[in-house]
Parts: C-alpha cells; sequence; structure tokens
C-alpha cells in the first residue's frame, strides 16, 4: 500500500525534480493564494506567489470606504511580510499556464511540480448593455473603482437617487451588495436626508435576507427600496451617459448608479482552460485539483466550492486545506477528507453588525453543508449583540488580513 | 530512478502532524486580532466550551453555529491539535 503510493508519486513526479525539493507556484496573491503560499512554506515546501500588483487593496470593509466610514489605507497590505519569511514573490502577472510551467507576461517561465490558483474574480460588463464601468463603478475590486463610487457619492445633490444593482448567483460575496446598500442608506440618512436608494436584485432572494430587512426597516424606512426579480429588479440595459436604468418593469433616472455585473473566475483561469461552462472551476473538493487539468489546483472565488460561499474566510480556509492536499500529494499520500469553516459578517450601519457561518464536508463531488450546523444571527437579538458581532468582524479582519499577508 | 525521486520527495517534505479535519480553519479568526488565541490554551477547556455551545449552554454569537457542525471525536481532536503552541 504504502510502497504503491510511493511508486505513485515517483511517476508524477517530472525527472528534472530528481535531488530537488518539490517546486510549487501560486498564481494570485489575495486571501486565498497569499495564506496558501505562506502554508506551504510552513510545510517545507519551495513556494513561489505570482501577484499582478505590489500593493493588495481588501474587499473586505470597502463597503466603508464607500461610506466614507473609513479610509483606503486601512485596506492596503503588501508582499515584504512573506518575502521575509522567504517566499520568492515574482510581481507580474501569468500570462499562461503550460504543461509544467507558467508563464509570465514578460516571457519567463516558472516549472512547477503542482500549482495552485487563486486568481479571483472576471467582471462581465459586457453582460450589460450600455455600461460604462467609469460612469457607473461597480466597485467590485476594491481599488480605483472603490474610491469613484464614493466621490460620486460625495458629491451627490441631496434628494438624489442612488441606484444599486445586484447580480443574479454566483457571485463574490453574496451578502456584499446588502451591506454595501445598508451604508450607503446610513451615508445618505446621516448627511442627505432627502435621498433614496434603490436596489435592484437580479433574485428573489438573498443572504442574511430577514436580518438585512429587520434592519432596514427600523434604521432605513422610506430610504431603501429593494426591489427582488420578480417585481422588476433585473437590469436589462443602462444609458450611461444620461444615468438611466433600465429594468424588465421600467427605467429609473439615477443620480449616482452602482451597477454590480455577473462574473466569473479570473481571467487565468480560463485561459489556462480550467473553467467550465458556467465560468467557474470545478475542482475535487478534498484536494482543490481541477477537475479538467491534472497537476493544477485552484482556491476561493474562482471555483465552484457548492455551499461554501466565494468569501475571503472561505477562500483562507480552502487554501489551508489545499496546502496540506498537496503538501501530501507531493509525499505521495491521499489527502484526506477535510471539514471548513465559513462566517461572514456585515455591517448594517457603525457599531450594527450581522453573521452568517456554515461547516461544509466533500459530499457528491462538491462542498455541502453539513446537516444541522451554520445559519445566520438571531432575529430581534438585542443591540449589545448587534454591537459584538460589529466588533467581531473588525477581530476576523485584522486576523485574517495578518495570516495572509504577514 | 523513478522511485529514487519518489524518495527524494518524501526526505525533502517530511510529514507533519496533520490538522483534523476542521482545525484549520480556526485561525481565519482565532490569530491575535482580538477574538481569543487558542494556543498554549488548555485543550480540555476549548473542548469543554465547543461541547457545551453543541448542547446550546452558553450564549456565544456565532460558535454554536460551527460547533454544530462536528462530532464530541472531531471536537476533542481540533482541541487537542489548535491548543498546541506553533
Ligand atoms: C464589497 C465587498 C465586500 C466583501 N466583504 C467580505 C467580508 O466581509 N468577508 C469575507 O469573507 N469576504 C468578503 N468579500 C469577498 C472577498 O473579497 C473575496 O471572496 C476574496 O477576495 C476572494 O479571495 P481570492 O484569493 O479568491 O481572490 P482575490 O482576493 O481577488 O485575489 C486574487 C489575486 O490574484 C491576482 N491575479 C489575478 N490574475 C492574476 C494573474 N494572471 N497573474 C498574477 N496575479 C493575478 C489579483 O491581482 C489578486 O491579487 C467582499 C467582497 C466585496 C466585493
Amino acid at each position: 500500500m504504502r510502497r504503491r503510493a510511493l511508486l505513485g508519486a515517483a511517476l508524477l513526479a517530472a525527472p528534472a525534480l530528481a535531488q530537488a525539493a518539490p517546486k510549487v507556484v501560486v498564481i494570485g496573491g489575495g486571501f486565498g493564494g497569499a495564506t496558501a503560499a505562506r502554508a506551504l512554506h510552513r510545510l517545507g515546501v519551495a513556494v513561489t506567489l505570482v501577484e499582478r500588483d505590489a500593493t493588495y487593496l481588501s474587499c473586505p470593509f470597502s463597503n466603508a470606504v464607500i461610506a466614507g466610514l473609513r479610509e483606503m489605507e486601512a485596506q492596503r497590505f503588501g508582499y515584504d511580510g512573506l518575502r521575509r519569511e522567504g517566499i520568492a514573490v515574482v510581481l507580474q502577472a501569468a500570462r499562461t499556464v503550460e504543461a509544467r510551467q507558467v508563464v509570465l507576461a514578460d516571457g519567463a517561465t516558472l516549472p512547477f511540480d503542482r500549482l495552485v490558483m487563486a486568481p479571483g474574480i472576471a467582471l462581465r460588463p459586457d453582460a450589460i448593455p450600455g455600461l460604462d464601468t467609469e460612469v457607473m463603478p461597480h466597485a467590485w475590486r476594491a481599488g480605483p473603482q472603490t474610491l469613484l463610487l464614493r466621490r460620486q457619492l460625495e458629491a451627490m445633490e441631496d434628494g438624489g437617487l442612488v441606484v444599486l444593482s445586484a447580480p443574479a448567483n454566483p457571485y463574490r460575496c453574496p451578502p456584499g451588495p446588502y451591506e454595501r446598500a445598508s451604508l450607503i442608506a446610513h451615508h445618505l440618512k446621516t448627511r442627505k436626508p432627502r435621498s433614496k436608494l434603490i436596489l435592484l436584485d437580479a433574485k428573489d432572494t438573498f443572504s442574511k435576507q430577514k436580518l438585512f430587512e429587520e434592519a432596514w426597516a427600523a434604521l432605513y424606512p422610506g430610504l431603501l427600496e429593494w426591489v427582488p426579480l420578480s417585481s422588476g429588479g433585473k437590469v436589462v440595459e443602462v444609458d450611461a451617459a444620461a444615468r438611466v436604468v433600465r429594468t424588465e418593469f421600467g427605467e429609473h433616472q439615477a443620480a449616482v448608479a452602482n451597477i454590480i455585473p455577473p462574473q466569473s473566475a479570473g481571467r487565468i483561469a480560463q485561459a489556462a482552460g480550467l473553467t467550465d461552462r458556467s465560468g467557474w472551476c470545478p475542482v475535487d473538493p478534498v484536494s482543490f485539483e481541477s477537475r479538467q487539468r491534472a497537476g493544477v489546483h485552484l482556491i476561493g472565488d474562482a471555483i465552484i466550492a457548492g455551499a461554501m460561499p466565494k468569501s475571503a474566510f472561505a477562500a483562507n480556509a480552502q487554501a489551508r486545506v489545499c496546502a496540506e492536499a498537496v503538501a501530501a500529494l507531493l509525499r505521495g499520500e491521499a489527502p484526506a477528507p477535510p471539514k471548513l469553516i465559513n462566517t461572514c459578517y456585515s455591517l448594517v450601519e457603525p457599531g450594527y453588525g450581522i453573521s452568517i457561518a456554515g461547516v461544509y464536508q466533500p459530499a457528491n463531488g462538491l462542498l455541502a453543508d453539513v446537516p444541522g450546523a451554520g445559519g445566520v444571527s438571531a432575529l430581534g437579538a438585542p443591540a449589545a449583540t448587534r454591537a459584538a458581532e460589529a466588533g467581531y468582524a473588525e477581530d476576523w479582519f485584522r486576523t485574517v488580513t495578518a495570516d495572509a499577508f504577514g | 530512478m523513478r522511485i529514487c525521486v519518489g524518495l527524494s520527495l518524501l526526505v525533502a517534505l517530511p510529514a507533519a502532524a496533520a490538522p483534523p479535519p476542521g482545525a484549520s480553519s480556526c485561525a481565519g479568526c482565532h490569530g491575535g486580532g482580538g477574538m481569543p488565541v487558542l494556543a498554549g490554551q488548555p485543550a480540555e477547556a476549548i473542548a469543554g466550551t465547543m461541547l457545551a455551545y453543541k448542547a446550546g449552554r452558553g450564549s456565544p454569537t456565532v460558535m454554536d453555529r460551527i460547533a454544530r457542525g462536528f462530532t464530541e471525536e472531531e471536537i476533542r481532536a481540533i482541541a487537542a491539535w489548535v491548543s498546541a503552541p506553533r
């Protein structure tokens, strides 16, 4: 048995590998990739991280930046911590993935025994006719878009209409649009009280819905209106120059429009042939190895994770499980079936936090909810509980960013 | 030759005690950012707290929802692993 496992590893290993420590390349230095690089390094693997940008800007808490409650500086992370630990960091875009090597933008190649990819998402603004994201920002990747939307809100006159649109499932951060609507509503309530926000939704139900609706009724009555799919929530086209948003049922004249378009796995995943017809990457739920390409593992927003949402918490948890699996496979062992946890906090106003949690395990080729576990914060909970959860959200952010970036 | 390659990989990567199912997720919150740090705490105390939450005792905000996803045996294994200083 043991002998056969060894032989398996030997057959997988390239001849060039003889005597050398196994090489793993990680593409993408976000919550998934940076965590994976550090976890692999701790496991004794020689790892090289390939990341396009020198600075990582965190999406978690970026809704607070949009609402003027937080500065972009607090979202900024870099790779010096990884370098100090001895992880090789290559600041370049990966262009393609060949049989056993990654080709970088400048044409250089990085050989690997196994590859881990955490490229995040690609946005598909072309799916909404007329959309110009420089006029109607998505702000669904933290950066200039985040600040553009913030400036538009700051410049808007009191009495203006803010239109926000949420995409159909699946997409990055299921509760994110509703947290954003809440915090923009807080901004309007405190600074531009004659204004209004309409949240157009391409779905009829959403994450933490009852908790958000409870909070909206208490905090933002008459200010925040949610329009579900069945009431005309789906955006069919926009006129960016005129700031008009058209739905199946009518049109809205916006002062500020924040259109969050449909998404798919990051482009490099498509280029490497790792996506299926859904635009996302099917993986084995034990090893996170691609179902379409042996030796390549994927984690984070890019994957089809079954019940597990596309969150930074999930990407971080998947990264550690994937690192263990990669190390086991390099030793010629089979990775053990994992369990994974997710917890996502949302703010509905400063000091008012709500959460959703889940525990997941491999089942039927996907990650499935462990029955009886998980769920959302209690409805009608006292203000002290909401305040505690708002504090835990910040604790989580400090911990997870330190875990990913050192 | 090929077997040698396998052996060299084995030598290069000594197996550390792998985390039991679920244990590696804990570090997402419990790492020194404000929530209780688990490394260095008695495993018995961590397991006792988790088992109480699983049974519906105490008033955590989220750990009850998470504890219900694990058996008693899994909880004890997780507690032993996360309590080890590393
Ligand atoms: C508004 C908002 C709020 C959110 N709030 C929360 C929250 O409170 N909690 C939570 O858990 N999650 C939250 N999320 C979700 C979270 O941001 C994502 O789930 C998380 O970032 C996914 O991590 P990832 O590593 O898969 O991808 P990313 O974090 O997107 O990282 C991908 C990295 O890969 C790099 N990259 C891509 N292609 C290449 C290439 N070809 N070559 C080199 N590098 C490349 C990118 O530059 C990037 O650094 C939120 C998201 C949004 C939009």
